[in-house]
């Protein structure tokens, strides 16, 4: 398919600006732009074919079953589109005085009291674009946190579990922290015995996510809280995998102390290929002085911004955050109200239904009942047949279906990591669960086709060390290299079979 | 293509798996057969400047494959003669040629005596059968 | 399906949490709403907004009402695009990782750099990033940033300052604009150099003589650039700065009470490893064909973990597509004129004011699509009568510099005419 550059026509464009009857104001010469950007040309219809096109060579919920694992890729209510372009919310500047927005901060205040009954804490700040920086935001918390009684010095590292997404350690490295790791034992909780050796004075807290990302509830977890708690530490919860325990059991319960919880995940803000996101953060009384400035307050009838906030951290993002995910995700909450619990429980049934299926033709390193995800291995795929989780995944394309998480957690070898969501019915499980039994049956009888996979998508395996070597970031017009036209190299060629 | 696994018994090796060829007061310094085959084919390598100074079992570079990025760690001490200009062009050089073509950084040693410290082939042999 | 599971209950599928952490009540919820009751909900929440179609709104600080025309929304309505994950099985997402090449590509045009990522949160973190790549490539600490930027931007690089080990210098602004000198002495032994362009009081700086003064002292020269102003300022790239960022929302979002929009930051070539967030890099499949993949992964999070470059993963992937339609759209022309119409149309409201006898805060200082006036009363009061009328005149500049509590930051785009200026005189002048 051609980039859309490739389509332009020197002079034609999509549309026509206003013009209006005021003077021309002119640049300074020495500001001025010398040469134009080199921009698409292309007129209106060639550019709805040109994205639709686009949009024919992706996958999304909408085309299809998509388990990725720790994602929690559930259907998006097409209400929440319509609703999040309301002219009310759609066409509103931030910087408008209070009384002109109230409408705006009671939505944002309600939200906030929502995420607050469901993890279980006291004080939120919807600020934070994205998990990730959820967690930063957390992070900078404590470092106030103990500042504020005199322990910053003394409080330099963090704890992760070695089955963490790697956001946790480089969340870790950005505050400025040190890391240490916890293992995980043969059931699949935190090392306790690890842990206790680890937790000192020094210790500033704990970063963890529960269930895990093996998609297994930590059965210590209480007394996880309270060696942490003991040395006056403190305990951050990575809301990666809430879906499974909304209603059920509460992150503050468990004895966390901040939490970020990811809209686009357990409160179905559409992914949109990689973003947007939102990552707004709850805590318990103690740290709610430290969180970013301004608050949303409710203050008799009315809402305000309260910016008089002595102790915060400051901003972690401009203005009050992602509103238009707000939108979505408070739509999406008011949708369930408390039957958020079935939520949770169907995501978990159809978790343990779909492990049911599998756990007989893939190898199962722990052995438990899993909450809304759950981990396979294809090592012995690998070992008798050479055929690795990378294999299985481009093979699961040809079937129709998105491939699931692979290659984590990193404990475990040949990982496949798979999250079905409860908005999937069971037909749909069943007809995954068929193509995963097949593919393992292929791994036996013929697996070419599993290491040439996939074969029914717009492109075939695409060679991913070529695009590190070359690195080609953007197009170069004239100069743009031809790499079909380039002769391959014996290696290139051998890394085309799928390495 | 890349090389079959050997450990030549000619040079010392560093348990962070690192080779090092002494010739004299200098020494030449890569990664050995293990490491590349680990990392897969390498697509980058960032290398130290001619002239800097190297302190053993300290990082003096990079070398970068689509899933990982590695320190490349100094078996041994010394000033930067010279860096191995193809394998900054080509870094799959050092996946097909790990002892020869493929090596990364030439020093003059600083301490000559750090060498006793290295491990012969069977030694390293060893390291790779329990990792 | 239980049988299958091989337990008799639901409630057994929880049966490994603890007792102590089970949750024992029904969440203290409102009762669930049906889509019609949804929409009757939220829509009476909106309508206690007062939006721009409301009320002629004259507000800009970083966020622009400009037009955002139909075929964004369009192109974002494609579910296979609105609903996809990140394309890390690039089989299963050609049509992101092509736009995504697409959307770099323009960055680099329309900055003049050689490498752009994937989109960053915001116009501010994206500062934050680039203080973080400078420190690391130059080893040194020290961020200097001019009073003139964003007083958002500026908030936010001190909030991560701390963690990343920074000390943030800021450059007074002199007249609106900064000065190159002072700009060159404030930093030596500056990892790197932010300034705004045009600033924030919609002034357009000496950017060249600022990156001079940068390069000289050996800091990175950074500026902070409006999108839709590239087609008529100079790029970056053309007179020495080693990065680009800035807010993308003008070009392909609309204002959504600030969010989500899109930050962009592109680079140099010798910055590509120090870059954060993700990458699209060409490459060929199997069969010999174009395709695209994320590359330089071993950057992010999810390899080089402790030592990535960032933390980011969820980006504004879905908003910096909308950039690329709009821009798109518009093509090098378009884009040319928009600068016009928003330059002349902002020209033509600051005659309109004068002549109405009002001052200009900054008088001899040329400008782009916003500027500064003095109200002759407090910023609040001038507010609350234009208001009155119908006018939300501007943005108060007190809250965020000395000395300028009667005076309104005016932005004027290309959706506001001649006669709706006409008005906002009207409205400040009496």
């Amino acid at each position: 398919m051609k980039l859309i550059f490739e389509k332009s026509q020197p002079g034609r464009r999509g549309g026509e600006l206003p013009r209006y009857d005021v003077p021309l104001a002119k640049v300074p010469a020495e500001l001025q732009r010398q040469v134009p950007p080199r921009l698409p040309e292309l007129a209106e219809p060639e550019i709805v074919r040109h994205f639709t096109e686009l949009s024919t060579r992706n996958f999304g919920i909408d085309t299809g079953f998509y388990p990725l694992g720790s994602c929690t890729m559930k259907y998006n209510p097409r209400v929440n589109e319509r609703l999040a372009m309301l002219p009310g919310f759609r066409d509103l500047h931030p910087c408008q005085d209070e009384d002109a927005i109230q409408g705006a901060l009671e939505l944002m205040w309600r939200l906030q009291e929502e995420l607050i009954e469901v993890s279980g804490l006291d004080a939120c700040s919807l600020q934070p674009a994205a998990g990730s920086q959820g967690e930063l935001t957390g992070l900078m918390l404590m470092r106030a946190y103990f500042a504020d009684r005199g322990e910053a010095d003394q409080r330099d590292t963090i704890i992760t579990a070695d089955t963490a997404h790697g956001t946790n350690p480089a969340s870790v490295t950005m505050a400025g922290y040190k890391l240490a790791k916890v293992e995980t034992d043969a059931r699949g909780n935190v090392d306790v015995a690890n842990l206790r050796e680890l937790v000192n004075e020094r210790t500033a807290g704990l970063m963890l996510t529960n269930p895990s990302t093996l998609g297994l509830f930590d059965e210590h977890i209480e007394e996880i809280a309270q060696i942490f708690h003991e040395v006056g530490a403190l305990l951050y919860y990575d809301g990666a995998n809430l879906n499974a325990v909304c209603g059920i059991s509460r992150p503050g319960d468990m004895g966390f102390d901040i939490v970020h919880i990811n809209l686009h995940k357990t409160f179905s803000q559409p992914h949109g290929g990689g973003g947007p996101g939102g990552g707004p953060i709850v805590v318990r009384d103690n740290l709610e002085p430290f969180l970013p400035v301004p608050a949303v307050v409710k203050d008799g009838e009315r809402f305000r911004l309260d910016h008089d906030r002595p102790k915060s951290i400051g901003k972690v993002r401009g203005f009050t955050g992602p509103f238009g995910v707000f939108v979505r995700s408070y739509a999406y909450m008011r949708s369930y109200g408390p039957r958020l619990r079935e939520m949770s429980e169907t995501a978990v049934l159809n978790a343990n239904y779909l492990l049911a299926l599998l756990r007989e033709a893939y190898d199962l390193p722990y052995d438990r009942l899993a909450m809304h995800e759950f981990v396979l291995s294809a090592r012995s795929l690998k070992r008798e047949h050479g055929i690795s989780a990378l294999d299985v995944a481009k093979r699961l394309m040809d079937y129709g279906f998105h491939p699931p998480t692979i290659y984590f957690p990193l404990v475990v070898p040949e990982a496949l990591m798979i999250e079905p969501t409860e908005t999937e019915a069971k037909e749909t499980l069943d007809e995954f669960a068929d193509a995963m039994l097949a593919i393992a049956r292929e791994a036996k009888e013929n697996p070419e086709v599993l290491r040439d996979a996939p074969h029914g998508r717009p492109v075939r395996r695409l060679d991913e060390v070529l695009a590190a070597k070359r690195a080609i970031v953007k197009y170069g017009f004239e100069e743009h290299p031809d790499l079909g036209n380039e002769p391959a190299t014996p290696r290139q060629l051998e890394a085309q079979k799928g390495a | 293509m890349a090389a079959s696994e050997t450990y030549p018994d000619d040079l010392k090796y560093h348990k962070e798996h690192d080779w090092a060829r002494i010739e004299g007061d200098e020494a030449v310094l890569g990664i050995t057969w293990f490491a590349q085959d680990a990392l897969g084919e390498l697509v980058h390598y960032e290398p130290p400047n001619e002239g800097d100074t190297i302190a053993k079992d300290s990082a003096y570079g990079e070398v970068e494959s689509v899933k990982a990025v590695s320190d490349v760690i100094a078996p041994l001490s010394g000033e930067v003669l010279e860096v191995n200009a193809k394998v900054v062009e080509e870094p799959e050089t050092v996946n097909d040629d790990p002892y020869g073509e493929g090596w990364l950084i030439r020093i003059r040693l600083s301490e000559p005596s750090e060498t006793d410290s290295l491990l012969d082939v069977d030694a390293y042999k060893q390291v790779v059968a329990e990792s | 399906m239980l049988a299958a599971i091989g337990v008799s209950s639901v409630e057994e599928l929880f049966r490994d949490i603890p007792a102590g952490v089970r949750f024992g009540r029904e969440l203290d919820l409102e009762p669930p709403l049906s889509e019609q009751e949804l929409t009757r909900h939220l829509g009476e929440l909106a309508a206690r907004n007062v939006d721009t179609s409301k009320e002629l709104s004259f507000l800009g600080a970083g966020i622009y009402d400009h037009y955002v025309p139909a075929v964004v929304d369009t192109v974002l309505q494609r579910g296979e695009l609105l609903t996809a994950y990140t394309p890390y099985q690039p089989e299963m997402s050609q049509g992101v990782l092509q736009a995504i090449f697409e959307y770099q590509t323009v960055i680099c045009e329309l900055t003049g750099m050689d490498v752009s990522n994937a989109s960053g949160y915001d116009g501010t973190t994206v500062a934050a990033d680039a203080c973080y790549m400078a420190k690391h490539a130059t080893g040194r600490t020290k961020v200097v940033v001019t009073e003139a930027t964003s007083p958002q931007v500026r908030q936010v690089v001190k909030t991560y300052a701390p963690g990343f080990g920074l000390e943030i210098v800021e450059v007074p602004h002199r007249g609106g604009i900064t000065d190159p000198d002072e700009l060159r002495r404030a930093a030596t032994d500056a990892a790197c150099v932010i300034f705004q362009q045009p600033n924030f009081f919609g002034c357009l700086e000496p950017a060249p003589d600022l990156a001079a003064a940068a390069n000289d002292a050996e800091a990175i020269a950074i500026a902070h650039v409006d999108p839709i102003s590239l087609g008529v300022l100079e790029a970056p790239g053309a007179y020495g700065c080693g990065l680009a960022i800035g807010e993308g929302q003008s070009a392909g979002n609309y204002q959504s009470f600030a969010g989500p929009h899109y930050g962009f930051l592109a680079a140099r070539s010798e910055f590509i490893r120090r870059m954060p967030g993700r990458i699209v890099g060409e490459t060929l499949d199997a069969a010999g064909e174009r395709g695209y993949v994320l590359t330089l992964q071993t950057r992010e999070q999810h390899i080089r973990r402790e030592k990535a470059t960032s933390n980011i993963t969820t980006n504004q992937t879905l908003l910096a597509l909308a950039g690329l339609v709009h821009l798109s759209w518009l093509g090098p022309q378009g884009l040319r004129e928009l600068g016009e119409t928003c330059m002349s149309l902002a020209e033509y409201a600051k005659s309109g004011l004068m002549a109405a006898g009002l001052e200009l805060v900054f008088p001899e200082r040329a400008t782009f699509k916003e500027f500064a006036v003095h109200t002759g009363r407090s910023a609040r009061d001038a507010t609350r009568a234009a208001r009155e009328r119908g006018v939300h005149p501007g943005y108060a500049l007190g809250r965020d510099y000395e000395g300028l509590d009667d005076a309104l930051l005016v932005a004027v785009t290309e959706r506001r005419t001649p006669a709706d200026i006409d008005r906002l005189v009207a409205a400040l002048a009496s």
